[in-house]
């Protein structure tokens, strides 16, 4: 068991408000266009929303369809393009043995009678029996099932067929930190030979915003790059789905399936986010990993959400690491669960096409190395939680 | 501590602490229950074994429209209002102080490992909703829109909904090392928190791990959703006989609460500092399902699959079990597709190995139940005594199983199986035994 495996990234799903795949994320940072982000619809909040989506393409009967909310609906979405970039969909011998890590958050609600309980409930002589009545009457017994998060899970075992084994990991954005880790762990120690991992969000919705806001996390009134957004700043909850095919190499090998990328290294943390905490954090996992990275060739994808203290205090730490930085949460807002697994996908295709984005706002900087041969992905949670992993180019 | 997935401390090496494929054993040496039948392993056990159902009718609020009125409530721990997150800290913290407490691991505060917690799923509860509405709106109807309005102000900054808070919490209490994990596989969520577990100290990251799976969430909205897609008993008189796994006239599971904690340590690490040793984790096998939602699979593969993995994980056949700990929910369907499975698996033998359902007293504790069901497995390997399957008046003649109907029996169990099997197609069995001799 101590012999470690080398785990390769061997398929990547992803979209984002940039757009679906990974041929589309590369096309729009090389056009340099600037973040898309609606400040309309859920004003004064702002949001990444997701461009239209076919579903039907990944999610072929519409039975499937209407038993998911739309956070499930992205997730499996991005788990079936993930699996057709590894060349695993629709092969029952392989999806037989194919692990799962999903890391969700679930409990989209059905916001009309939520509203319609709210109003009621005013003028009822029994509050309680009232608010009973109407959850006997009102509630869809499907939305439960679109709200467990463990179903974003069984649906992608459902619809793609992926039944080795199926885990999900909650806690926001350590959840997706944690999911990663411990598939490549579980690859590397020869406890798994192939893994989908990954998550999705969704937060073009009032009822998660509310769950935000209740911690006076969201971004208002003004887009700004991450590092920008002042104390008074936030998240802007983005909506995305970002999924991995984890696979040991002697796996890959012997069903013909190339690399895109390597995943060296992950790492993580908690702490009691007191002053400086997360600057020794972020330090002690960069310590584990910096005598693989060759600094001239390197550079940092940061997941900073935006809030503070947090985000200052990782822009700090970074200056430690001595690479160049981009936020990536500027561009595709912040996916919460997801966001982890999603700078991953975003670490490929940078990898594979050797150019960082733009630089955007005044935590970003640096100049693009030549060539460019490791990424060094961070996730610091909005309250709590750290991690850091390496992504390599294979040659 | 850092956890990475690069690390790796490799255990002992004396083979007499590795299985046969070579790995880290894995030995319990703390066990911490809490359930409607008390704070507690001993209080429960004694209970357990007498046949006492922990099943009452609903009293934290108001069931007039509901259908089902009864649940296996923890009312020895739940006080004025409490939100599920709460009720659910505060019973994995009992658990994993009892837990801790007997195993004699670490120091206070500082857990030489991680935590592995399976928590309920959570949200934001319609008391808060409805005070913020309050708050935005005094008595005008309030929307979305409104509460997003007064959120910021409304005093609930750490929300007791984020899904990481009672990880969290427990993490900063135990002094648990590295990111807590927490984790849901449905109602198998408790024993996936000890697989995850045992994985992570097979790979060498750490030599023990706190595990633990809790469900504080018997709330209004939780109880309509179950009764929603008909999956509870609604023979609420009286409470005490509405779980009645394997009977013919079972309708449904009953809603539960309860904690269960297990200190996992390899044997190498345990031995060394001396702990008495309560069981080994042999081995943990998992199968999803592609059928449906909520439904096992017809031809019952998967749960097949699941206790066979979890067999060949251990390095035993099924000749080597001596009882089964059952999923037994109480649902129509379960107890026939866990009967289709157990004999299937373990062929000539299945009717005549005792398997019994724990749920028959305590209900269903939900993402606990892996956890919980672990910790009553584990007693019963240490006193050598099989709870019973209580209310088992009409046997069902489709299932030929010895569910140790009625009454407690002691027994020669060496090794036992605990099956575990979720909404969402997520099964997972656990092996256990008794220390090796």
């Amino acid at each position: 068991m101590s012999q470690r495996r080398e785990v390769w990234i061997t398929g990547v799903g992803l979209i984002t408000c940039l757009g679906e795949g990974l041929d589309a994320t590369r096309d729009f940072f090389a056009c340099g266009a600037p973040p898309p982000y609606d400040d309309k619809s859920f004003a004064p909040y702002i949001v990444h929303t997701l461009p239209p989506i076919n579903f039907d393409k990944q999610i072929p009967k519409k039975g499937d369809q209407r038993q998911m909310e739309m956070w499930q609906r992205i997730g499996v979405y991005a788990a079936g393009l993930a699996l057709g970039d590894a060349a695993l969909a629709g092969k029952p011998d392989l999806l037989d043995h194919t692990d799962m890590i999903v890391a969700a958050i679930g409990g989209e609600r059905d916001i009309p009678v939520d509203t319609a309980i709210l109003a009621g409930v005013r003028a009822a002589e029994k509050p309680g029996a009232f608010l009973n009545e109407r959850l006997m009457n009102d509630l869809r017994p499907t939305l439960f099932l679109a709200q467990l998060p463990n179903l974003m899970a069984g649906n992608i075992s459902l619809v793609h067929g992926v039944v080795g084994s199926s885990r999900t990991f909650l806690g926001e954005e350590s959840a997706g930190v944690d999911a990663v880790r411990v598939a490549q762990a579980r690859v590397a120690a020869g406890q798994s030979e192939v893994t989908l991992v990954g998550g999705a969000s969704h937060g073009a919705r009032w009822d998660h915003l509310l769950d935000f806001e209740l911690g006076g996390a969201l971004l208002k009134e003004k887009f700004a790059p991450v590092w920008d957004r002042g104390p008074e700043g936030g998240i802007a909850y983005g909506s995305l789905g970002a999924f991995l095919v984890l696979e040991s190499a002697d796996h890959a090998r012997a069903r013909g399936a190339r690399p895109r990328a390597r995943l060296n290294a992950v790492a993580s943390d908690r702490n009691k986010r007191q002053p400086g905490d997360i600057e020794m954090t972020l330090g002690r996992l960069w310590q584990t990993t910096a005598a693989q990275v060759d600094g001239g060739h390197a550079a940092v994808i940061s997941g900073a959400t935006g809030l503070e203290p947090a985000t200052s205090a990782e822009r700090h730490a970074l200056t430690q690491f001595g690479l160049p930085v981009r936020g990536s949460g500027t561009y595709i807002g912040h996916g919460i669960e997801a966001q982890f697994p999603a700078n991953l996908a975003i670490a490929t295709i940078v990898l594979e096409h050797g150019k960082l984005f733009a630089p955007l706002g005044s935590g970003d900087g640096g100049k693009n190395p030549e060539p460019l041969d490791q990424i060094v992905v961070t996730g610091v949670g909005a309250w709590r939680g750290e991690g850091l992993a390496l992504v390599e180019r294979i040659h | 501590m850092t956890q990475s997935s690069a690390a790796g401390t490799a255990s002992a090496k004396n083979t007499k602490y590795l299985d046969k494929a070579g790995r880290p054993l894995v030995a319990v040496t703390g066990i911490g229950v809490v359930t409607s039948l008390g704070v507690g392993k001993s209080d429960n056990w004694k209970k357990l074994t007498g046949g006492i159902s922990g099943v009452r009718r609903i009293s934290r609020f108001p069931t007039e429209a509901l259908k089902t009125t009864i649940a296996g409530t923890v009312d020895d721990v739940y006080q004025d209002y409490m939100a599920p997150a709460k009720l659910s800290e505060c019973i994995a913290l009992l658990a994993g102080e009892e837990a801790i407490a007997q195993s004699g691991i670490g120091s206070k505060g500082r857990f030489p490992g991680p935590l592995c917690l399976a928590p309920p799923p959570l949200e934001l509860e319609w008391p808060s909703r409805f005070k913020m509405a309050e708050m935005a709106a005094g008595n005008a109807p309030a929307g979305y829109p409104d509460l997003l309005r007064v959120a910021r102000n409304f005093g609930q900054k750490f929300g007791a909904f984020r899904f990481g808070i009672i990880g969290e919490r427990l993490a900063e209490h135990f002094g648990t090392e590295g990111s807590p994990i927490s984790l849901n596989t449905a109602c198998a969520s408790g024993a996936t928190a000890i697989q995850l577990g045992l994985e992570a100290i097979r790979r060498g990251e750490c030599e023990a791990v706190l595990a633990i799976g809790a469900d504080g969430s018997v709330t209004p909205e939780a109880l309509v959703r179950f009764s929603l897609l008909s999956a509870l008993s609604t023979q609420n008189e009286p409470p005490q006989q509405a779980s009645k796994p394997f009977s013919k006239n079972r309708d449904g599971f009953v809603m539960a609460e309860g904690a269960g904690a297990l200190v996992l340590e390899s044997l190498a690490h345990a031995r060394a500092r001396g702990a008495r040793v309560l069981g080994i984790i042999e081995g943990c096998g998992e199968k999803s399902d592609s059928f449906h939602r909520t439904r096992s699979s017809p031809d019952g593969k998967p749960i097949i699959a699941c206790m066979r993995n979890a067999l060949a994980d251990a390095g035993v056949g099924p000749d080597e079990v001596d009882y089964i700990n059952a999923h037994g929910t109480s649902t129509p369907e379960n107890d026939k597709m866990e009967h289709f499975g157990v004999a299937a698996v373990f062929g000539e033998r299945a009717p005549r190995i005792p398997i019994s359902s724990n749920k028959s007293m305590i209900g269903h504790t939900l993402t606990a139940a892996g956890a919980v069901e672990a910790a009553f497995t584990l007693l019963t390997l240490e006193h050598q005594r099989i709870p019973p399957t209580i209310n088992y008046n009409v046997p069902d003649p489709a299932i030929v199983l010895d569910v140790v109907p009625n009454a407690a029996r002691d027994a020669r169990v060496h090794r036992a199986i605990s099956n575990s099997f979720g909404f969402g197609g997520q099964n997972v069995c656990v092996v256990m035994a008794r220390e090796p001799a």
